[in-house]
Parts: C-alpha cells; sequence; structure tokens
C-alpha cells in the first residue's frame, strides 16, 4: 500500500473519529450545561405558583397549564383531520395526480419556517377571534399535520391487502372495512404521530409568540382557551430575552430538556412495542 | 332524542341506498384529504395578498436592493438588502461548519460503529433535533456570546458569528439523521466489490458508498439550508437584531428576526406592518425554492 492511499485512510479515519466526538460531546455539554443550571432554580414554589408583581415572586403553573392546555387542544383537531387524510390517501384515493398533489402539499407544509406559520396564524385566527391559545393551537394544527398524516400513512401501508380483501369478500362496504379492519391497525401511526408532535408542540415558540400571546394569567381550560397566554417556551424566551430572569429561564430550559428526552424515550419504546408485535 | 333522530337518518340512508351512505363517507375523507393543499394554497393567498402593498408602495427594486432599514425613523427607509444577505451569510455559514461535521459523523455511525454506539449516537442525535430553539438561544446567549466577546476582544459577542455557530448547531441532527438513511440504503453488493477488489474499508465507505448515498446526502444539506434560513428565535437570542450589512462580529439581523422582532410593536394597517409582510414573503419564496430543490434530489433518488 502507498503512502498517497495511507495518508487518505489515516485522515478520513481521524476527520469521522474527531466529528463524532465533537457531536457527542456537544449533546452531552448542552445536555449537562442545561440541567446544572437550571435543576436547583426548580422549587416548588416557581412549579406551584402565578408571577405576582407584588411579591415580585416568579411562578411558571400558568405558563405549565398553557402548554398542556395547547397540546390538548392541537391533538384533539390534527388527529382526526390527520388520520382522516391518511386513510383517503391509502384507501380511497385512486387519482395518481390527486395523491400527488396532497403529498406535495404535505411536504410543502413542513418545509414552512414556523415564524411564517405564526405571521399566517395571526392574521387567520388571531385577527378573527382573538389573540388566544385557541389560535395558537389552530396554527400548530396546520404545522403538525403532515407529522400525523405521515406516520399514519406509514402504519396503514403494513396493514395486509388481504385483511381489506376478506373483509371485503365478506360483503362489507368501504366505509366498514375502514371502521373494523384499516383504523384498529394504524394505532400505532397515531400513537408516534402523537407523540412527534407533542415534541414539536412543547419546542414551539415562533408561531405562538403572535397568536397565542405572552400573559401567565392563571386559567382553567375553557377560560385558557379563549384568552391569551404563553406556552412554557414562550415564557421561557420572555423570562431570557426581555426581563432577563435567567435562573427562571435555565429552571423552564431544564424542564424542557428532560420533557425532550421523555418524549424521545417514548417514541423509542413504542417504536420497538408494534415492531416486536408486528414480529409475532 | 337528538342522538336518535341522527341515528333514525343514518339507518334510513343506509337502507334506503347505501352506495349514497358510502358516496357520503367518500366525500367527507376526500374533505380531510384535500386539507393539506387547501392550507398550502390559504397560506400563499395570505401571504401573498398581505405582502404586496407595502411592495407596491417601496418599489420593488428599493424594497428588495435599498440597503438601509429605518422603519421608525422620521423619514422611514424600507430597504431589505441587509436582511437578505444576513440570511444567504448566516445559512452559508452554518453549511460550511455544520455539513462537514455532520457528513462525518453520518458516515461513522452508518459504516463503522458498533450497534452499541450506533443507539447511543442516534438518540444523541435525537435528543439534539428535539432540543426547543428557544434553549439553543438561551445557551448561545449565555455561553456562546460572551465567549466570542472575550476571545476576538469585541463590545458586544451578539453577531453574525454567534447566529451561524447556533444554526450550525441546530442543523447537524438534520444532516446526520438523512445522510445516515441514505447511507444505509446503499445496497452491501457494492461495498462487497469494492472490498473484493482489494479496497480498504474506509476507502470503500468514502469512494463507494458515499457516491451511491449522493443523492440523499445531497437532500439532507438542502434540508439543513431550509431549517437554517427558517429559524427565528434561536438566531433572535444571539444576532443581537441590529439591521446592519452583514459582517461577522456585527450585530445583524436576519429576514425571519426582522419580521419577529417588529411584529409586536408595528401597528396593524401601518406601512411598517405590511412591509414586514412583505419580507414574510420574501422569506416565503427562498424556502418554496429550497423545497422544490429538495424534492429534485429525493425524486431523483427514488428513480434510480
Amino acid at each position: 500500500m502507498n503512502n498517497k492511499r495511507k495518508i487518505y485512510i489515516g485522515l478520513m479515519r481521524v476527520a469521522m473519529m474527531l466529528c463524532t466526538a465533537l457531536t457527542a460531546s456537544l449533546v452531552l455539554f448542552l445536555l449537562g450545561y442545561v440541567l446544572i443550571k437550571g435543576t436547583p432554580n426548580i422549587t416548588w414554589e416557581l412549579l406551584s405558583t402565578k408571577p405576582s408583581y407584588l411579591t415580585e415572586r416568579i411562578g411558571i403553573l400558568p405558563d405549565i397549564l398553557n402548554t398542556v392546555y395547547v397540546v390538548l387542544a392541537t391533538l384533539v383537531i390534527v388527529l382526526p383531520l390527520g388520520v382522516g387524510a391518511a386513510i383517503y390517501l391509502t384507501e380511497y384515493a385512486k387519482n395518481k395526480k390527486l395523491v400527488g398533489m396532497i403529498e406535495y402539499a404535505a411536504e410543502t407544509l413542513s418545509g414552512i419556517p414556523s415564524i411564517i406559520y405564526g405571521l399566517v396564524g395571526m392574521l387567520l385566527f388571531s385577527n378573527n377571534f382573538g389573540t388566544s391559545l385557541l389560535a395558537g393551537s389552530l396554527t400548530l394544527v396546520i404545522m403538525n399535520l403532515p407529522t400525523v398524516m405521515r406516520t399514519t400513512q406509514e402504519s396503514l401501508k403494513t396493514v395486509p391487502q388481504s385483511y381489506r380483501e376478506g373483509a371485503f369478500g365478506l360483503g362489507a362496504g368501504q366505509w366498514r372495512v375502514i371502521r373494523t379492519v384499516v383504523l384498529p391497525g394504524c394505532v400505532d401511526g397515531v400513537v408516534t404521530g402523537s407523540i412527534l408532535s407533542v415534541g414539536r408542540i412543547l419546542g414551539e415558540s415562533a408561531a405562538l409568540l403572535f397568536t397565542a400571546g405572552f400573559a401567565h394569567a392563571l386559567n382553567g381550560i375553557f377560560e385558557g382557551l379563549t384568552s391569551p397566554g404563553a406556552t412554557l417556551t414562550v415564557a421561557l424566551y420572555v423570562y431570557a430575552k426581555e426581563e432577563g430572569e435567567f435562573g427562571v429561564a435555565f429552571a423552564i430550559a431544564a424542564i424542557l430538556m428532560i420533557l425532550t428526552l421523555i418524549i424521545n424515550l417514548s417514541a423509542t419504546l413504542v417504536g420497538k412495542y408494534y415492531v416486536k408485535r408486528r414480529s409475532v | 332524542m337528538h342522538r336518535r333522530f341522527f341515528r333514525d337518518i343514518f339507518e334510513w340512508i343506509r337502507n334506503k341506498n347505501s352506495k349514497t351512505y358510502e358516496n357520503i363517507i367518500h366525500g367527507i375523507f376526500l374533505i380531510l384529504g384535500l386539507i393539506t393543499v387547501g392550507c398550502v394554497l390559504l397560506i400563499t393567498v395570505y401571504l401573498i395578498i398581505s405582502g404586496i402593498p407595502a411592495i407596491k408602495e417601496i418599489g420593488l427594486f428599493d424594497f428588495l436592493f435599498g440597503k438601509e432599514w429605518a422603519s421608525t425613523a422620521g423619514e422611514p427607509k424600507y430597504g431589505i438588502l441587509p436582511f437578505i444577505l444576513t440570511s444567504i451569510y448566516g445559512t452559508a455559514g452554518a453549511i460550511i461548519i455544520g455539513v462537514p461535521i455532520g457528513f462525518f459523523t453520518a458516515v461513522y455511525i452508518s459504516k463503522l460503529s458498533d450497534k452499541k454506539i450506533r443507539s447511543v449516537m442516534e438518540s444523541a442525535v435525537n435528543l439534539l433535533a428535539g432540543i426547543p430553539s428557544v434553549v439553543y438561544g438561551l445557551v448561545g446567549m449565555l455561553v456562546l456570546v460572551p465567549a466570542i466577546r472575550e476571545i476576538f476582544n469585541i463590545p458586544d459577542g451578539a453577531s453574525l458569528l454567534a447566529a451561524i455557530i447556533v444554526l450550525a448547531i441546530m442543523i447537524l441532527p438534520n444532516i446526520i439523521k438523512v445522510s445516515v438513511t441514505a447511507l444505509d440504503a446503499v445496497p452491501k453488493e457494492y461495498e462487497d466489490a469494492s472490498l473484493a477488489l482489494g479496497a480498504t474499508d474506509i476507502e470503500t465507505y468514502f469512494k463507494v458508498s458515499v457516491p451511491a448515498a449522493k443523492s440523499g446526502i445531497a437532500a439532507a444539506v438542502v434540508l439543513g439550508v431550509g431549517r437554517a434560513i427558517g429559524e427565528a428565535m434561536a438566531v433572535m437570542m444571539v444576532a443581537g437584531n441590529v439591521a446592519n450589512m452583514p459582517s461577522l462580529f456585527q450585530s445583524v439581523r436576519f429576514l425571519t428576526t426582522a419580521v419577529a422582532s417588529e411584529m409586536a410593536y408595528s401597528s396593524p394597517g401601518s406601512l411598517q406592518r405590511n412591509a414586514l409582510f412583505s419580507i414574510a414573503l420574501v422569506l416565503f419564496l427562498f424556502i418554496m425554492l429550497i423545497n422544490a430543490t429538495l424534492n429534485f434530489f429525493l425524486k431523483r433518488d427514488k428513480e434510480k
């Protein structure tokens, strides 16, 4: 083996090792830094109260609740829409051009940056019925539609064609086949889609800033959905950038980091569970 | 009572004419299927309608190539060339730093790592992808910005450089994931043939596997471009947000942050707010161009 080849091989090996080590240490650093800086600031008082100007106390309970409301409202709306769209594509659509168009539209939607969603959401929803969590949720519905659609579609493709044919052969109509054979088969896709959507909703800030606003009022779910409110990420942004409250910001960052970890873990576990069940 | 009434109607339709019943349901699913198309159309139409007036008033040339943005000055100026150039330079910088790192990591994960390391690296990359952008912004603000200030000895570290580094880290997971998928899909026979001809493993990976996966890797890069040019919050927290022409150590404003930073205090209907919508329209056109490129690479991959 000549020297040139040896040098090339050595260089490439070193480059790969270095880059992988760099990526890994970046993740470790981010995780460690945020957790170390954030966890000491997570106190029961912070988690269980709302901000008060009188006592100059900061609490993030309203932001936690707002996040939960937004997640729930978005999922309740996006799941039927996304699953329905996926069912149309795999079960009904015969026209190739139409399918291509719908899939192209879904790809386009997933490429649009969240700040543009924020603007359009503001024009479409907030200008019509006010800056509110519901306006924010509706914006997030459009954002997450392609995700739910894609995961459901993937899982529908794994429902064996013979199941459908069997049901048709027994005289079932299209709708009955969908209800009894197809829908039960796409549960894993719906679960995966929901987990991915929850992760995306938790991390979203630019699309919510102008649609859901940044109030910290303590509300019940119905009152909350119709009034403006900040989710955890938006609250993080406001506390860090506008108010310079870095302790609170890091506490929220640590909470978000832990939630991200949990979401990733559950996505992996759910994936593994369904692969296992399929292979049995 | 109501429920029974509706159920009776459904029963009636079903018994009377099951074809009509099926057609109604088919129609409902058709509408659900077309929602994505409707959303894309809605977004496009809204952005064009709200973006055109300001461009008309300012003049297309003055708007796109004006070097000065002073929306709140006595004699307001609305030139967005600084934002366009900053977005392009920032994205290019992030690509130049992020792509090589992501590429080599992807080759390692796909080809060299054993099962254990691979699963650890994959969850690390997934975590990187899942971290909210405001968290990147926060860490950038408190670690990167002071570090740049110290190292380069400048008064303020919030700069284009800080934004580039943050963006480079944020696009890493996209680049790694898509490249790994492309590299995994290279047929084993290609590699076996190369190995049998006397090439070493590393030579095989870089001279056979990588060229075979080049469409997928190109798609990964384009995806990274899309994410970098569209990122708003993290950039807003580290780039300083002054409408300067781009320069590495100066505070700059991107297309995304130009929209985000003034939206809150511009009054509805004013030329300032309309100009912000025009900026969003320009950003949208960039994204559509990137999407078209992405589709080109993905399609080419499928056809092969």
